[in-house]
């Protein structure tokens, strides 16, 4: 354990020693972009989601929690109902690791 | 199809193909695999902006399918998971404040780059040392415990920790102190936030090496995390704006057939089995992560996608090789007059 302890360490060390300008600075600075959703195109629901989207970003983003939620969870019993007609046992499994 | 938020057409078909994928694969492993989709959406036509946010929401929306799956398998601990959850985000806001400083000085994307290599070959190192261990200790005829021989084994040192309050985690099937997952959850959350992905990489094997889960419930357990930690992106990428909410729907579709088979497969592999399918995968991503940063980033679009396919067809088969297997064992009992339950 202590020789594998010495091999990280070199290891690091060597990432380190062939990557020196990790420490250099530079970069460049961040861009802000600001988006508009285009509600010509789309019509209904699609829509709304649009129109929230570009005036209304915090129930945007509860909408978009609650949909993808909703959706997860009605494509969840979808599938497990559909499952459950397989004839595969799904209620239990061995745990065997080797 | 047409994207009204991120003002884009995107070839639907290529969506549900890529939420199937996933969909297999982080069944399989217990992850969200943002690894994959970013680059997906990217190659699809979407901006790298919109790819992280909507990447994050249907990682949110397939994990919670998986979720339910490995829950009737008893695959997930459920108060471990919530344990996690709260060192989970404390880790990531560190971690993203940690990006914010190191961005004040430059060159953020490479520290990050080289970080995130750098984590992953200790993850393959680790993944690929402890099967060796494992072989070695089987032919020497050592069995361990219920689980059969095993490699590593970091976490009985760290259960003899006993510092209050201790805890029992029923299905997980041991005690240790609540500052175990605590501790752990924080650590990996912090890379995680520092590196911009969801976690699941760097938990699951976190969950089996330090924590002490067998496989199968640390893919279950850490799905549940990812769920959580998923919507709680979804809602912070929603408020930046940063979301294609259509995207997300199409590419769950895909996704809730592909969790199925992955979630399923788990039943027919044995914790070893997943855990070296789990190394192969970390060792590709690395290998994508150097080309990009070398700059040959269709190359490392390429590796992605292959692996991605590899992944899907060796997955795909394990479930279905087991499924057919199990059926004829069913077929053959109820004709021998002895119907399995």
């Amino acid at each position: 354990m202590r020789n594998l302890i010495k091999k990280g360490i070199w290891f690091v060390a060597g990432i380190g020693l062939c990557l020196p300008h990790l420490v250099w600075a530079g970069g460049e600075a961040a861009t802000n972009l600001v988006v508009v959703a285009d509600t010509r195109r789309v019509t209904g629901v699609l829509k709304y989601i649009a129109d929230t989207y570009n005036t209304d970003p915090w129930l945007f983003a509860v909408w978009a929690v609650v949909i993808t939620a909703a959706w997860g969870g009605i494509l969840g019993f979808l599938m497990d109902f559909i499952m459950s007609r397989s004839g595969l046992d799904l209620r239990s499994r061995k745990i065997v690791e080797h | 199809m047409y994207m009204p938020i991120a003002g884009v057409d995107i070839f639907w078909p290529g969506l549900v193909l890529i939420g199937f994928s996933v969909g297999v694969i982080g069944g399989f492993f217990g992850m969200g695999g943002a690894w994959m989709v970013t680059p997906g959406l990217n190659i699809l036509g979407f901006p790298m902006a919109f790819a992280i946010g909507t990447d994050m929401a249907h990682i949110a929306g397939k994990s919670m399918i998986s979720t339910m799956r490995h829950a009737k398998f008893g695959n997930v601990d459920y108060k471990l998971g919530l344990f996690m959850v709260f060192g989970t985000f404390l880790g990531i806001e560190c971690g993203a404040q940690l990006v914010m400083y190191l961005e004040r000085l430059g060159r953020i994307d490479t520290v990050v780059r080289y970080v995130y290599v750098l984590f992953l070959a200790l993850i393959a190192f680790m993944v690929f040392y402890d099967y060796a261990k494992a072989v070695k200790k089987k032919k020497a005829g050592v069995a361990e415990g219920e689980r059969g021989t095993e490699g590593i084994t970091w976490y009985k040192t760290f259960h003899k920790l006993n510092i209050p309050p201790m805890v029992h985690f029923k299905n997980a099937g041991f005690t240790c102190s609540a500052w175990l997952p605590a501790g752990v959850s924080f650590l990996t959350g912090v890379f995680a936030g520092f590196l911009g992905i969801g976690g699941g990489l760097f938990r699951m094997p976190a969950l089996v090496y330090l924590i002490g889960c067998p496989t199968h419930i640390a893919v279950g357990t850490d799905l549940f995390e990812v769920m959580i930690s998923g919507l709680y992106g979804a809602f912070t990428f929603s408020l930046k704006g940063r979301i294609e909410l259509v995207a997300v729907f199409v590419m769950l579709t895909g996704a809730a057939i592909g969790a199925q088979i992955g979630t399923v497969a788990t039943k027919y592999a044995k914790g070893y089995g997943i855990r070296i399918a789990f190394g192969i995968a970390v060792i590709c991503c690395m290998i994508s992560i150097i080309l990009k940063q070398f700059g040959f980033s269709n190359s490392s679009a390429v590796m992605i996608l292959s692996t991605i396919g590899l992944m899907c067809v060796y997955i795909t088969a394990i479930m279905f090789k087991g499924a057919a297997a199990e059926l004829r064992e069913k077929k053959a009992a109820k004709q021998a007059g002895h119907p399995l339950s």
